[in-house]
């Protein structure tokens, strides 16, 4: 069932100076599921996520997406065929306002377009549906606020309103929920599960009560390999897995 | 809660229109300043700090607004001037070869100013393209020490083509004229330059506040992160560095002009770095800082000059001052307290 899978990789593989950060990862992610990535710290996930939108080149292997061959794309242009990322620390436009930020996104509409002739007035036809997506991540009261303004849970908030405006058909979540209070959590997680709805969202996350409400399915990496794949409840009962996170200290 | 989204688009809408008052405001005053000020002061000297201003406000598009620090900016405002006076005063097109003495050339005779400038330009922004495709790859310093080094080449070539005459340069540039009004009245060439000026100011302002602009300043604010939304950033940035250059031409070919020579001193390093200073003096990624900060420089270059090389110890001194106790310069710093983005 080929086409069931949105993402695909072969044997990926990344050396840094002969240290090798992520070795033989054959990843498939179904379409329309969340798919949590975890592991201990510098297992090498955020590489992984890396590689996958090509912000790294793969030291060997391959990246399918859709069918097709990425592993030599732009990151840009991996982005433009719908596959975004979010970053583990927070990536916001910090000088610009929550709702420029957005609309920075949505402005993708146009295509790339380097018209510096033309007032940024043509931007205005893109407030109400920024808007509405700073509505649906509950930062209507921050739509003036400059971002680096913003508290932290609210900026990632402001991140994942930014990723939904380009309606991307799959998501990359570095730890979303990192350094937020529970309050956040819960809402992030509500919402994570809401956008989850129309899209493929592979997610890496640290916070395991969170990754076993949400994740439909679970791929542990421990030093650059996967370990385990598999629903929560396999994952979590399998031995070499509670060994790999009492090792390191959880 | 779907009620409040409207609002919040409704205030944005608001927001917007405020920031373009105050520059409105503040570009009447700037203007009424420039119109009177030929009338109290020597033109020639407004027009070169003209053409300074112009050139630091070019340079501000790419450090200010994308954050790209080049240190080689003097090669686009001293190449233009070159083209410029040589085709304003020679007019000749001549690419023959030094040692076996054959290969095209044309003599046309002396260009209109207009054209002359135009011509400088081009060849700023063709510049601008070799030059940025070179060095647009490399982050922060490598980007500045590429720039600096292919300025340094840019600077050999004038030393040793012969249509700029090495050290002597290019002298008595003529003006011409323009619409049947003689250039060669110092009033009517500052009016011209004032045009000129304005345009590129405006031009510069439009820049910044377009969707273009936009995207250049989410570039600057996280570069990683434009990507992820699916922008070439390297195509963005080779833009604004070619708008930047050509701009940068507009000020060298226009100052050319209107100084009636072309010398050394326009390629040299040194005037890339005076650039820097005048930007950072006025206020970095401020619209109206770039301007201040060049009259500022020229005109303690002119007035200071007696002292002789105790000049370049006092902007030393200036510099430090300013970079310690008001690091947004001086139209950054009033932004601030008045709460305006000029
Ligand atoms: N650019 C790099 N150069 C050298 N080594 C790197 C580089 N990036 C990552 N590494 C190394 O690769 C390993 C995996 O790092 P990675 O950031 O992918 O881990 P992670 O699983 O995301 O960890 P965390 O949970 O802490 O975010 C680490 O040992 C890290 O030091
Ligand atoms: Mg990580």
């Amino acid at each position: 069932m080929a086409g069931d899978i949105i993402l695909r990789t072969q044997k990926l593989t990344r050396e840094f100076k002969g240290f090798v950060a992520v070795e033989d990862v054959d990843l498939s992610i179904r379409r329309g599921t969340i798919h949590a990535l975890i592991g201990p710290n510098g297992a090498g996930k955020t590489t992984c996520f890396n590689l996958l939108t090509k912000f790294l080149a793969p030291t060997r292997g391959q990246i399918f997406y859709k069918d097709r061959d990425i592993t030599a794309a732009q990151p840009a242009a991996v982005a433009r065929m719908g596959l975004v990322r979010s970053f583990q620390i927070s990536a916001v436009f910090p000088h610009l306002t929550a709702l420029e930020n957005v609309r920075v996104a949505l402005q993708r509409e146009r295509g790339e377009s380097f018209d510096f002739w033309r007032s940024r007035r043509v931007l205005a036809q893109w407030n109400d549906r920024a808007a509405a997506l700073l509505d649906e991540v509950g930062l209507t009261e921050f739509a003036q606020t400059p971002a680096v303004n913003m508290p932290y849970g609210r900026k990632r908030a402001l991140e994942i309103a930014t990723t939904l405006a380009l309606e991307p058909e799959m998501m990359l979540l570095d730890e979303p929920m990192a350094g937020m209070g529970h309050e956040d959590i819960d809402r992030v997680a509500a919402l994570i599960k809401k956008i989850a709805a129309q899209r493929t969202i592979l997610m890496v996350e640290h916070n395991l009560s969170v990754v076993a409400n949400l994740s439909d399915r679970i791929t542990v990496l421990t030093r650059g390999r996967i370990l385990a794949e598999g629903d929560y409840a396999t994952v979590s009962s399998d031995p070499r897995v509670q060994q790999a996170y009492m090792g390191s200290g959880h | 809660m779907s009620a409040a989204a409207p609002a919040a688009a409704a205030q944005a809408a608001i927001a917007a229109p405020d920031a373009a008052r105050d520059f409105r405001i503040a570009f009447a005053i700037m203007t009424a300043l420039l119109i009177a000020a030929p009338f109290v002061v020597y033109p020639v000297f407004l027009m070169q700090a003209l053409c300074f201003a112009l050139f630091a406000c070019a340079f501000n598009l790419l450090i200010g607004y994308v954050g790209l620090l080049s240190f080689g900016h003097a090669m686009f405002m001293g190449f233009a001037g070159y083209i410029a006076a040589h085709l304003a005063k020679v007019g000749s097109i001549d690419f023959t070869l030094p040692l076996i003495g054959v290969g095209p050339h044309w003599r046309f005779g002396p260009l209109p100013p207009l054209v002359a400038i135009a011509a400088g330009v081009v060849c700023s922004a063709l510049l601008g393209l070799l030059v940025g495709a070179l060095a647009i790859r490399r982050q922060g310093i490598y980007f500045a020490m590429i720039t600096l080094a292919l300025a340094q080449m840019v600077y050999f070539f004038c030393l040793q083509a012969p249509f700029t005459h090495g050290e002597d340069g290019i002298q008595s540039v003529p003006r011409g004229k323009l619409l049947g009004i003689d250039l060669s009245v110092d009033l009517s060439m500052y009016f011209f330059v004032l045009a000129i000026f304005l345009t590129g100011f405006l031009l510069i302002y439009r820049i910044i506040h377009s969707p273009f602009g936009e995207v250049l300043k989410a570039i600057r604010e996280n570069e990683a992160r434009a990507v992820s939304l699916g922008y070439s950033v390297d195509r963005y940035k080779l833009a604004a560095f070619v708008l930047s250059a050509a701009l940068s031409g507009l000020a060298g070919a226009t100052k050319s002009l209107a100084m009636q020579n072309a010398s050394l001193t326009d390629v040299h390093w040194s005037m890339s770095g005076e650039v820097v200073l005048m930007t950072l003096i006025g206020g970095l990624g401020t619209i109206f800082g770039p301007v201040v900060g060049a009259f500022v420089i020229i005109a303690m270059l002119q007035y200071l000059s007696p002292f002789g090389q105790w000049v370049t110890i006092m902007q030393g001194v200036i510099f430090v001052v300013c970079v310690l106790a008001f690091r947004r310069g001086v139209i950054g710093e009033l932004a601030a307290v008045w709460r305006k983005s000029l």
